[in-house]
């Protein structure tokens, strides 16, 4: 955000590197920013609203093919998972937790760490999903699950996919969007007097965990 | 009341002829631009091109229509035409076009700002514009759908037409819309010029702000909803089909959740155009600004809460469709309470009657009609009857085209001289605006009466009877047709013939007037210090703004 | 979030943790348990506690502006209206109201 609009020819006062000329001040630029993000964030929610509702209207229709079905998805993969992307929001936040202390070294190695739970959290889901197309767990006109042959499994298993998948895209996203901010950070790009752009991240990393808290109980317990 | 030179000294104007337009002309300067206006000119241009687009739709269906038969083309043409026809207003032209085009022009110099607040992002929004328009494009090239541009399922989970570009162009459209939607609301948070309170905003900033957040909170839900059809198609996940217990009418939740607020975000962009110009081309304080400004919000929240009465008769439950129907009488009130205070207004000012005006009398008659139309279509028993006929085209068409289409070519004609500062020969926009708002009566007032008739929407063959109507809806559409080629004339050979014009030809009192017509790049030499209402006519108001000293 | 010079600490943060690992934990020991018609409101409301946290300490809203709130608010508010309007037409379609 540093170049942005232009000056009247001949004025350009001496600023804050990080200011863009349109912005009367960097809190003022701070402020845009993170309302940018969590209007961007409210966005999300709203994205997953539909599958969230799909959700509830095939459960309450189909109550015993969805209880029946969760039960047969791994709730070990799902659990650590949990555990997984909550310890990775820790590391996010004590990523700039440090950062706002000056310790730019520990900051880039919480970044990194939490980069190693997201490929762990894929990891696992990648194991559930290759089980589950061994069993034939599959969404729509692909099932073929044969201990639960009731109907409405095979629209469980279409909610199943499109949730995680979905929020499997955004976990990427994510990883893409901290792996960035874990190179700016080590090349000194942040720090205790300018952190936005890692405290963005970072709030679009807690939006993926909180999804995953949903989709937890929803997918995998009930 | 002169706009004082004094300003335009303390805002430090350029030498003339230096502008926004000026400041670099290569095509790369424009192609990666930061600059706001810019970027509004080349969205301007990209929609005006799709309203042409989608009115060459239009007219191929309209000439179909003369004859009750087959005639022209086949039936599966005659669909795939209406969906595109809607799939290109709607998603092309009509929601990022005010917004977009003249929102991104006009709203940074309203509230004294030197730019949006995330200009890359805005540069950004155009591109994702183009490449949903691309992807929408292709699906066209390659004989398009033929769902109709609501995409209803089972039909759009199992055509075979070329379905699969368009949901993915309406997906990346909304991302476009969306982004615009969150520079819009920061930019008024965090931009505001000294002085500038909410309740001294501009009554335009008030309706794009209310359109923005409708946007944000609307268009998720519709991209969700085609990757869902998408993934129906492709992939067989069966959310909507019933052999797999799935429930067709979930998707008309999901897509009218959306589809709804959208023509909300039509339509405040158009108010909000129409509130500038009623002040200025009164010369009159707005009549009631807080009710005006308020009501924009009141429509952008009770708009979520209607969806219901476009699916009255697809199966949803009579509860639902009772409460459906009691709220979408709610969204009327705000409207309503727009008219009045517009025609407050008006009312003992000094009516300019310029180009804009007749655009804005144009809107208030068709939104009046397109409103109460819509009120009666909420209810139910009477929607039982109009439903899928001629009478829903007729209402939507009143609001979309009666009032959008005027609400933006007002805005065209009142800040033309802004953005390009030349003007346009006023006897030839009074001519357009006349024929197109004849040309418009023309072809909808057939249509309403089609519908209570009982003829059915999006048919190819009709009931020799109809004939009539038909054919004058359709010399109707013709004569709307001259209008818009008339007005792309005369408004481009303005562009570059056009005479130039001084500051502020209209002597309105919007604070985008403070700036040189056309702007310079950087909006302001010294950013206003705003001590005065917005659309101030008072005799003893203070003479414009003035800048820190 | 003003820009203090003082240091905080990180404690918050980690006791905010080991609170989610004890709802996660109980929210997996209560799913196993098969609790009928509880078993949903209850998995959702230890999932609204979790969100909570995150939201509040991880996400720093506790300390953001009044306008953040009402972001935070209307989006779930919005996701509420989807689902009551859209779930009341399932709940009710079988209800004979004349």
């Amino acid at each position: 955000m540093s170049e942005a609009a232009a000056l009247p020819p001949g004025e350009h006062p001496a600023h804050d590197p990080h200011l863009a000329h349109h912005f009367s001040s960097l809190e003022r630029q701070v402020d845009a920013s993170r309302l940018g993000m969590w209007l961007f964030l409210c966005t999300e929610v709203l994205l997953f609203s539909g599958l969230f509702v799909g959700y509830a209207v095939y459960r309450y229709s189909f109550p015993v093919a969805f209880a029946a079905s969760s039960r047969t998805s791994e709730i070990w993969a799902g659990t650590v998972n949990t555990i997984v992307l909550i310890t990775s929001s820790l590391t996010v936040a004590l990523a700039i937790h440090f950062v706002r202390a000056g310790r730019q070294r520990a900051a880039v190695a919480c970044l990194l760490i939490t980069l190693v739970f997201a490929l762990a959290f894929l990891g696992i889901k990648a194991i559930e999903y290759t089980a589950h197309f061994h069993e034939h767990q599959l969404p729509g006109r692909y099932y073929r699950f044969e201990s639960v042959r009731l109907p409405g499994a095979e629209m469980y298993w279409a909610l199943y996919f499109l949730m995680t998948g979905l929020h499997g895209l955004h976990v990427v996203i994510g990883m893409t969007v901290l792996a960035v901010i874990a190179w700016r950070t080590a090349h000194g790009y942040y720090s205790a007097h300018y952190y936005v752009g890692i405290e963005l991240a970072g709030l679009y990393w807690h939006l993926v965990d909180l999804i995953w808290i949903f989709l937890y109980p929803l997918l995998y317990l009930i | 009341m002169r706009q004082s030179e004094e300003d335009r000294e303390k805002l430090g104007a350029p030498p003339a002829q230096e502008s926004y337009l000026t400041d670099g002309t290569t095509v790369m300067s424009w192609l990666n631009t930061r600059d706001h206006k810019r970027v509004g000119v080349m969205f301007l241009a990209a929609v005006i091109f799709f309203l042409f687009l989608g009115g060459v739709f239009a007219l191929a269906i309209r000439l179909k229509l003369l004859y009750p038969g087959p005639f022209l083309f086949d039936a599966l043409t005659y669909n795939r035409l209406f969906t595109l026809h809607g799939v290109t207003m709607i998603f092309l032209f009509m929601i990022p076009a005010i917004p977009s085009g003249f929102g991104n022009f006009v709203l940074p110099l309203m509230i004294g700002a030197r730019d949006v607040a995330f200009p890359r992002l805005n540069l950004a929004s155009f591109y994702v514009y183009l490449a949903g328009a691309v992807l929408a494009l292709w699906a066209m090239v390659h004989g398009g759908a033929d769902t109709g541009w609501t995409f209803y399922t089972p039909y759009s989970t199992t055509t075979p037409t070329m379905l699969l570009p368009l949901l993915l162009g309406i997906f990346v459209l909304g991302f476009s819309s969306i982004m615009t939607g969150i520079n819009f609301i920061a930019t008024v948070h965090t931009l505001r010029a000294p002085g500038l309170g909410w309740m001294r905003l501009p009554l335009f900033v008030w309706g794009i702000y209310a359109t923005s957040i409708i946007q944000i909170l609307a268009t998720p839900v519709i991209g969700l909803t085609m990757l869902l059809v998408a993934a129906e198609r492709v992939m067989g996940f069966g959310i909507f089909d019933p052999a797999r217990g799935g429930d067709p009418v979930l998707f008309q939740h999901f897509f009218w959740f959306y589809s709804h607020p959208a023509v909300y975000i039509m339509v405040l962009p158009g108010m909000a155009v129409i509130s500038e110009c009623v002040a200025t081309f009164s010369r009159k304080n707005p009549f009631g600004y807080k009710a005006i400004a308020f009501s924009s919000l009141g429509i952008a929240f009770v708009g979520f809460f209607t969806w219901g009465h476009h699916l009255f008769v697809a199966g949803q439950s009579v509860f639902d469709n009772g409460v459906f129907g009691v709220l979408s009488m709610f969204v009327g009130i705000f409207t309503a309470v727009k008219v009045f205070n517009w025609v407050g207004t008006m009312y003992r000012g000094a009516i300019s009657f310029k180009t804009p005006f007749a655009y804005i009398c144009g809107f208030l008659f068709f939104l009046v009609f397109g409103g109460m139309t819509g009120v009666a279509l909420a209810t139910v028993a009477l929607d039982v009857h109009w439903h899928e006929t001629y009478f829903v085209v007729a209402h939507f068409h009143f609001i979309m085209v009666g009032a959008v289409i005027m609400a933006f070519l007002a805005a065209l004609h009142y800040w033309f001289p802004k953005m390009f500062g030349r003007t346009y020969h006023e006897g030839w926009g009074l001519v357009a605006a006349s024929l197109i708002i004849l040309g418009f009566n023309a072809t909808f007032i057939p249509q309403f009466l089609l519908g209570n008739n009982g003829m059915p929407r999006r048919y190819y063959q009709y009931p020799e009877h109809f004939q009539a109507l038909n054919v004058a809806s359709t010399a109707g559409a013709t004569l709307l047709g001259f209008g818009f080629v008339i007005i792309f004339i005369y408004l481009v050979i303005a562009l570059r013939w056009g005479p130039r014009c001084e500051q502020n030809p209209w002597r309105s009192k919007g604070f985008e007037w403070l700036t040189p017509s056309p702007p310079p790049t950087h909006n302001f030499d010294k950013i206003p210090h705003i001590t005065q209402d917005p659309h101030d006519y008072r005799t003893h108001a203070p003479s414009g703004v003035y800048a820190d000293v | 979030m003003a820009e203090n010079g003082e240091r905080h600490s990180a404690l918050p943060y980690f006791l905010v943790w080991v609170a989610l690992l004890i709802l996660t934990i109980t929210t997996f020991l209560t799913g196993r348990m098969h609790l009928g018609t509880w078993a949903l409101p209850l998995a959702l409301a230890i999932a609204v506690t979790k969100s909570l946290l995150v939201i509040l300490f991880f996400m720093h809203v506790i300390h953001s502006t009044r306008l953040t709130w009402v972001v935070v608010i209307a989006s779930f508010l919005w996701l509420g209206v989807l689902f009551v309007l859209t779930f009341a037409d399932y709940l009710t379609r079988m209800w004979k109201i004349y």
